[in-house]
């Protein structure tokens, strides 16, 4: 049944083709190659596939096509190849054409053809001359991906006329980059060569890239006493020192200590494989093997077992069995360096010119460049980003811990609030953005709430305590966390983010920035001018002002301070809520989130400077590029980056007490 | 009046020293190689356990209650001492049975090929065998043990020196020790820090050597060296924290800047108590861990060293025994009911379950005891009991 669709698929793809004028000539060739096209192999296949050309490119392809997708079958008895139309029980069989009837066979009578996949693969490669020429768009544009996987020599005559023949203007520009990678790969003309890898500089792409160190590939470990005159010399190997660069040069090892290419001891093996030293070098293993072999008693060519504890007594007793002609003589590591240091040790280029490698290197290198700055960009954008993170979890604290100078250790839990209330309102509404803003208002108002309860209830009894309160707020983290943990589970629950968000902005294949952090870098903005707008341009900001520099004269003044440390409580408890909305549509949110920035946070604002909004905005700045910077460095420990970006900032306090921003004249009487 | 108080307090430490040693032949005589077996030899853990705890709690009262510095790092400290004596614990234990093994060997095994086994079988789970270089003394006890003072001893140093100089105070210096201690745990956290990432260290229940006594005997000597160290510990900081030193440190709390003006060095003093305290919670851990058998980073996170204040506030600073009380106490009631023994309270609808009620309880708790009772649990019975003059 499947079969049958197959061929009316193809029926109906084939079917308004013209008659086929050579299909006699198409058939007497079937028939003259039977045996080869039933049991052909990747051997005996290339004839075939070199003279079937000769027909017209429709039949052709249409056979190809059949065969390679094991369509094609043929009659045990006349071995004539055919298409079947499977009818019941019985099979009609039919000529290549598909219009030819022939007869009515069982299943017995007839058998399917199985090129293997070698065959398969030298059709396919075939075909794509067909395809890439076909009128229909689609099919060239697939041929064409199929062709970028698997490019072949013979492809380059194809490429080339399909590139003059090209009508679409995309598709032309895809295949001229094609052509230019098979010119590289397989053209013999050196001029041709260089020509198109001029053309390649300044172009970042990665398959540029990866098709210029396909060009720089360069041969194993090759060994003599001098280096050979006319080779394409990539690299001079020092053994146990030089490291192999990508680029088929050498290089040195660094700070990174990347593994030298080839060891001394390698190197040697490697001279006694080849012939050109003639002793064996005999390992620890093999000496302690031979060692054991001939134990005599106790002792072994006299010594006695327990004193073979070291390296040297070991080689000595080694020695004797030696000097008794039972053991291969020994190579010690002076006699392996000094053989080694006899040759010399190099690798070649697999493309024989020099000129063309060189200015594949000179492009490389300067794509590098490029590719270089993209990554300082990158680094940037990613210490940006990273910034914008603290700072959203840090001004709350700027307010309650910077400007009233109340450490509040369940920050961090308000942060975790506002996420789990943008979770929970997302379980009621399923459109995302819509979900998104009523989340924002409402995370406010509940952790707005939760402060102001938290400052009557608590903080309110111990403002003259600092410590009093570090602790006492502790005491409230932990068990808001815990109460979390007992609504929500310890499993982590997803804030999704509206679909606009995601995806990114992609400026170069090494350079993108997601929608998400473009967006979480706005939110700071936009936190950061609220906040500057509340406390300079309104009245609680200047109430609050008033509270914290003196509170009594503040009161004279006919303000309430109890009314305003509530309230400005209440405004840095809710603003910590609205980031907890951000911050959980990048991380996932668990009752966990709000202490793994608690710490970083405070550091934020100390590090910038309290009472000072401008300060936390540069602690957060010098935080997030810092660590991003230190990452840079080795960018698979980002643990060792916190360790390292902590101590700079214990170090930083030492010397800057009161932070970047440090507030002066009265305002910084403590 | 102030000979009265003298006896007093000198009461009180004999009190306390009897009690002390009551209490660990009351346990020594009903554990199972000693007594009739009624403690089981995995409670004498625990109690010997919290015994290190309370020298800890000690340490932190010293520095907290008395001087004044709330330390949020001290359990780093603590963690510090368990690592390194844990060092020479799995180094000698794995040692030993490596070269056991090699009794099956032809040859005797060369220095190489015995650090590469040992090597493997410790790194062999971080992914490598190679000894790293902070392990170097880890053969020898003595030197690990100096190791056990002088790694925290220079740690607290060198941050005490550097706060206390530019005159961080107050919450700014707590905050910072508890960036110190996640730094230090992070970085212990790695998998090339060279202590084995996050698996830590284990099996250093295990003692090399005398192995061959077995788990219930060893657990008593732990417990009775914790108890004698705690003992000591109370003395000493008795006796110190009632000398003209102690009244010092008494007075930096109470106001630092007077007691520059009359001519003190309040760093030198303060750096002092805070390395004094750093190397006994150091030595707590060392006794702690072989106890407690694995030690791995996430002990030495920022939120042990914060349970430490809650333990020391709860019982109550600035008195000796109150921090004793204090940690005693938490952390008994603290593993009774998050390991499941508590009976749960059922209200109808909904059943108060401990284990995940017990920590929102002692939350709350210590909120309204941070806010109704400044000096805890003692400061409350003391209100009650004893008439203020």
């Amino acid at each position: 049944m499947k079969i049958k669709f197959y061929i009316i698929l193809l029926y109906a793809f084939f079917i308004n083709l013209p008659a086929v004028a050579h299909h006699d000539e198409f058939n007497i060739f079937l028939i003259e190659n039977s045996e080869n096209i039933i049991k052909s192999s990747a051997k005996t296949v290339d004839p075939i596939l070199r003279d079937i050309q000769s027909f017209d490119d429709e039949i052709v392809s249409r056979f190809l096509e059949l065969w390679k997708s094991k369509s094609l079958f043929y009659i045990k008895d006349t071995k004539q190849v055919i298409i079947v139309n499977e009818n019941n029980e019985s099979f009609d069989a039919l000529e290549i054409d598909g219009l030819t009837r022939i007869g009515n066979y069982s299943k017995k009578e007839i058998k399917k053809i199985k090129p293997n996949s070698g065959v398969r693969a030298k059709i396919d490669s075939l075909l794509v001359k067909y395809q890439i020429s076909n009128s229909d768009i689609n099919l060239r544009r697939k041929s064409l991906d199929s062709l970028k996987r698997n490019i072949q020599p013979e492809h380059l005559a194809v490429l080339q006329d399909a590139y003059i023949n090209e009508s679409d203007a995309e598709l032309k520009t895809a295949i001229d980059r094609l052509l230019k990678f098979a010119i590289i790969k397989y053209s013999d003309s050196n001029d041709k060569k260089l020509e198109i890898i001029e053309s390649f500089k300044g172009d970042t792409a990665i398959e540029i890239r990866a098709s210029l160190n396909q060009l720089l590939n360069s041969s194993e470990v090759k060994v003599g006493l001098s280096l050979p005159d006319n080779k394409n010399i990539a690299r001079i190997i020092v053994p146990g020192f030089t490291i192999k660069n990508s680029n088929g040069t050498s290089g040195t090892t660094n700070f990174f200590n990347e593994d030298v290419e080839i060891s001394i001891n390698d190197a040697y093996d490697r001279l006694y494989a080849d012939n050109l030293v003639f002793k064996k070098r005999i390992t620890p293993e093999e000496l302690k093997k031979i060692l054991e072999q001939n134990i005599i008693g106790n002792t072994v060519g006299g010594y006695s077992i327990s004193s073979l504890d070291n390296e040297q007594s070991r080689i000595a007793a080694y020695n004797k069995l030696v000097v008794n002609n039972l053991a291969p003589p020994f190579i010690s590591e002076n006699q392996i360096n000094e053989e080694v240091n006899k040759f010399i040790f190099y690798s070649v280029y697999n493309d024989t010119s020099s000129e063309v490698t060189n200015a594949a290197l000179n492009t490389l290198a300067s794509i590098n460049f490029r590719v270089q700055i993209y990554k300082y960009i990158d680094l940037f954008i990613d210490g940006l980003s990273l910034a914008s993170i603290y700072f959203l979890g840090a001004i709350g604290l700027a307010i309650t811990f910077g400007v009233m100078r109340v450490i509040n250790m369940a920050h961090g839990e308000f942060i975790m609030m506002g996420a789990y209330t943008g979770y929970v309102v997302q379980q009621f509404i399923s459109n995302h953005t819509l979900s998104l803003l009523v989340a924002l208002p409402l995370a406010f108002i509940i952790t707005f709430i939760a402060g102001v309860i938290m400052e009557r209830l608590v903080i309110r009894h111990l403002y003259r305590k600092p410590l009093d309160t570090l602790l006492a707020t502790f005491g409230i983290s932990i068990a808001l966390q815990q109460i979390a943990k007992n609504i929500f589970g310890t499993q982590a629950r997803p804030l999704t983010s509206p679909s606009w968000l995601d995806g990114s902005l992609s400026l170069s294949d090494d350079l993108s920035i997601s929608y998400i952090r473009i967006a979480i870098f706005i939110l700071s903005l936009i936190f950061l001018g609220l906040l500057l707008f509340v406390m300079n341009r309104t009245r609680l900001g200047l109430e609050t002002r008033a509270v914290t520099q003196n509170p009594v004269m503040a009161s004279n003044m006919g303000i309430n301070p109890e009314r305003i440390n509530m309230l400005t409580f209440g405004f840095g408890s809710g603003i910590a809520g609205i980031a907890g909305i951000a911050i959980g549509l990048f991380s996932k949110v668990t009752s966990e989130l709000g202490s793994e920035y608690i710490v970083q946070s405070f550091m934020t604002v100390v590090v910038g400077g309290v009472g000072n909004i401008w300060g936390t905005l540069a602690g957060a700045s010098l935080i997030g590029f810092l660590q991003k910077f230190i990452e840079w460095f080795n960018p698979s420990n980002t643990l060792a980056a916190q360790t390292y970006m902590i101590i700079f900032i214990i170090l930083f306090i030492q010397f800057r007490p009161k932070g970047i921003v440090a507030l002066k004249g009265r305002a910084a009487d403590d | 009046m102030t000979n009265s108080i003298n006896d007093l307090l000198a009461r009180h430490t004999l009190i306390f020293t009897i009690v002390v040693v009551i209490f660990s032949l009351f346990i020594t005589f009903f554990s199972e190689p000693y007594g009739n077996g009624l403690i089981s030899t995995s409670f004498v853990k625990t109690l010997g356990k919290t015994v290190c705890l309370c020298i800890i709690a000690l340490a932190m009262d010293v520095v907290w209650g008395y001087c004044g510095i709330l330390s949020l790092g001290h359990f780093a400290f603590f963690g510090l001492g368990g690592y390194m004596i844990g060092m020479w614990l799995m180094y000698e234990r794995t040692a030993i049975i490596v070269q056991e093994a090699a009794t099956n060997e032809l040859l005797p095994l060369t220095e190489t090929e015995l650090s590469n086994a040992i090597g493997n079988q410790i790194f062999g789970v971080v992914g490598g065998y190679d000894i790293p270089s902070i392990w170097m003394f880890a053969d020898s006890l003595g030197l690990q043990l100096i190791l056990v003072i002088t790694v925290p001893g220079i740690l607290a140093f060198i941050f005490g020196w550097l706060a206390f100089r530019s005159r961080v105070t107050g919450v700014y210096l707590s905050i910072l020790t508890q960036a110190l201690t996640l730094a230090l745990s992070l970085y212990l956290f790695q998998n090339d820090s060279g202590l084995r990432g996050n698996n830590g260290l284990s099996g250093l229940q295990n003692i090399p050597g005398i192995e061959y006594l077995g788990q219930e005997v060893i657990s008593i000597g732990f417990f009775w060296a914790s108890c004698v160290f705690l003992i000591s510990i109370f003395l000493l900081f008795h006796s110190l924290m009632k000398s003209k030193f102690g009244l010092i440190i008494t007075s930096i709390r109470d106001n630092e800047t007077r007691v520059r003006f009359l001519g003190y060095n309040v760093e030198i003093y303060k750096l002092f108590i805070f390395v004094l305290t750093a190397i006994i919670s150091s030595i707590a851990g060392a006794l702690y861990y072989p106890q407690a058998g694995i030690i791995n980073p996430a002990e030495l996170a920022p939120i042990a060293s914060i349970y430490l204040a809650v333990w020391v506030a709860i019982g109550g600073r600035g008195k000796l025994y109150g921090a004793i009380i204090g940690a005693a106490f938490v952390s008994l009631f603290s593993s009774w009911f998050t390991g499941g023994q508590a009976p749960n309270i059922p209200l109808g609808i909904f059943t108060i379950e401990w284990v995940n009620w017990w920590t929102v309880l002692l939350g709350f708790g210590f909120v309204i005891i941070t806010i109704f009772s400044e000096n805890g649990i003692i400061g409350f019975l003391r209100n009650i009991f004893v008439k203020e003059k």
